[in-house]
């Protein structure tokens, strides 16, 4: 992975009028067919535009370097089915608890908000991102690595909710679905399932609130489904039926897609097929340098590079930088540590000769976990992780 | 009508004016009622042109076939795969006569 950022250009830039400027401005994401249009929607700022219907937002790289928190107005976006609820009444909305329970429910959001309140920091990240960057490349969400967010989630855990219902002995799934639908019945409504265990694991939640305010429409409002360390695609939005099955669920967002190769590396040699798939789960841990694109000029001497590092939820133990190519590593400095399943901070101090660098950055993960230094590859383009690098040239 | 009542209309005036720049409709705190920018990708022009976008628009924005990779490793092979898993996968019903017209067009115009 050479590249870390998206350029962001104005159309139209060096012409005379700088009035002009505003109106077009694109995004280029560094690989082939990588150019985007940078789009406004209701409550968010401009955005890197993937899809329009339904709409996929891609957050503009310099996020990330701004704030360890992502702003609710940058936060990434990614629908599958084009009929998203627009309409939406929070008074009337409620979320519907049954299956095998003993008190099948209704709850109101107000009813929700009466209710123990938990509070985590978590990061939300596409299967997908970083799809762009595969070699080769795969067919899907052509993503840089924008895909991602990291914020302050508010709402009721999971396990609060379903010892309210009476979860029966029986139970083996929990399946969520939301108000958004297919614009066909024969598109399979996107419905995921989490294994019993997981849904009581305390972490997994009902937000209503994200950094403090009501989510963004396009984020799932009025709630969304938060679990904390694993993939985006088991993040339902508009979360408003939650079904405790005695099974293991077998619909097609769970059985055929967002599959990964069942192997120690869930990857596969490029170009093939793996010989059996599980579903995705946990986030492989990543780190980036946000401070310095790809391809950017330094001035010689003393400067701090800083960035970023998250994993599937045992934490951060070290992030390590090399400034020549990977020969050698020195520890960076952790930021403040926001929780297990947040976004952690690093900083390192670095003094850059003249002449071109690969500066790299990679993660230590609580349990071991690190990144590989060669990208790992699947057909799905899942699972990014790969020891990033960022090409600088210093004088 | 009053002063009074004449300014309460045009600060209504101003305040729904706001409503409709920001695409975002709220009566009081609640409900919310959300309005999606238009859609400004459209199909290159080529072969079947009519075809493709009766049936490819139908579910989804034309950005999803624009933004995918380009290159000899992603011809008829690629768009004949991507045709067929929107109808086997997705439910897409389009008619057996349409799809190597619209795998055509696919393979000749991205």
């Amino acid at each position: 992975m050479k590249h870390s950022g998206a350029a962001i250009a104005a159309l139209g830039a060096g012409a005379t009028t700088p009035s002009l400027r505003a109106l077009a401005a694109t995004a280029v994401l560094p690989f082939e067919n990588g150019e985007r249009p940078l789009v406004k929607y209701p409550q968010k700022r401009p955005m890197i535009g993937l899809t329009s219907r339904p709409p996929q937002l891609e957050t503009p790289f310099s996020v990330f370097n701004a704030n360890v928190i992502t702003p609710n107005d940058a936060f990434f976006v990614r629908y599958h089915l084009a009929d998203i609820p627009l309409n939406i009444d929070p008074d009337a909305f409620s979320v519907e608890i049954k299956g095998v329970v003993d008190k099948p429910m209704k709850l109101s959001l107000a009813e929700l908000k009466e209710m123990p309140a938990v509070d985590i920091v978590a990061v939300n990240q596409c299967s997908g991102n970083s799809r762009g960057f595969f070699n080769p490349r795969v067919a899907g969400g052509q993503l840089g690595n924008g895909a991602m967010g990291n914020a302050r989630w508010k709402g009721v855990s999971l396990n609060t909710i379903l010892d309210k219902a009476g979860v029966q002995r029986s139970a083996r799934q929990v399946t969520f679905n939301g108000l958004d639908r297919p614009v066909t019945d024969k598109t399979p409504d996107f419905i995921k399932a989490l294994d019993i265990d997981h849904a009581r694991d305390g972490d997994v939640m009902l937000a209503y609130s994200m950094n403090g305010a009501d989510l963004p429409v396009l984020n799932g409002f009025p709630l969304r489904l938060v679990v904390p360390g694993y993939y985006g695609t088991y993040w339902v939005k508009h979360l408003n039926e939650i079904t405790v099955i005695d099974n293991v669920f077998d619909g097609f967002w769970m059985k055929t897609a967002y599959r990964i190769p069942d192997n120690d590396c869930n990857c596969v040699e490029p170009g093939t097929t793996p010989k059996a798939t599980i579903p995705i789960n946990r986030f492989k841990i990543r780190s980036f340098i946000t401070n310095v694109a790809d391809g950017a000029r330094l001035k010689a001497g003393a400067q701090v590079l800083k960035g970023i590092a998250f994993d599937g939820g045992k934490g951060i133990k070290a992030v390590e930088v090399s400034t020549d190519g990977g020969n050698a590593w020195a520890q960076a400095k952790l930021g403040v540590d926001l929780g297990k399943y947040s976004f952690r901070e690093w900083q390192m101090p670095v003094s850059l000769a003249v002449g071109e660098h690969d500066l790299k950055v990679r993660a230590t993960g609580n349990g071991g976990e690190v990144q590989p230094v060669e990208p790992l590859w699947n057909g799905a383009g899942y699972l990014r992780n790969v020891i990033e690098t960022i090409r600088v040239k210093v004088a | 009508m009053t002063r009074s009542a004449l300014v309460a209309l045009t600060g209504l005036a101003g305040l729904m004016a706001n409503v409709c720049a920001s695409g975002l409709a709220e009566v009081g705190a609640r409900p919310i009622s959300y309005k999606l920018p238009n859609e400004t990708a459209a199909f290159k022009p080529g072969p079947n042109l009519k075809i493709v976008e009766n049936n490819c628009t139908a579910c989804h924005s034309v950005d999803y076939v624009q933004t995918q990779p380009r290159g000899p490793k992603f011809k008829r092979d690629f768009w004949q795969a991507e045709v067929t898993k929107m109808i086997k996968v997705y439910g897409a019903q389009i008619d057996e006569a349409d799809v190597g017209k619209i795998v055509d067009y696919l393979t000749q115009t991205y």
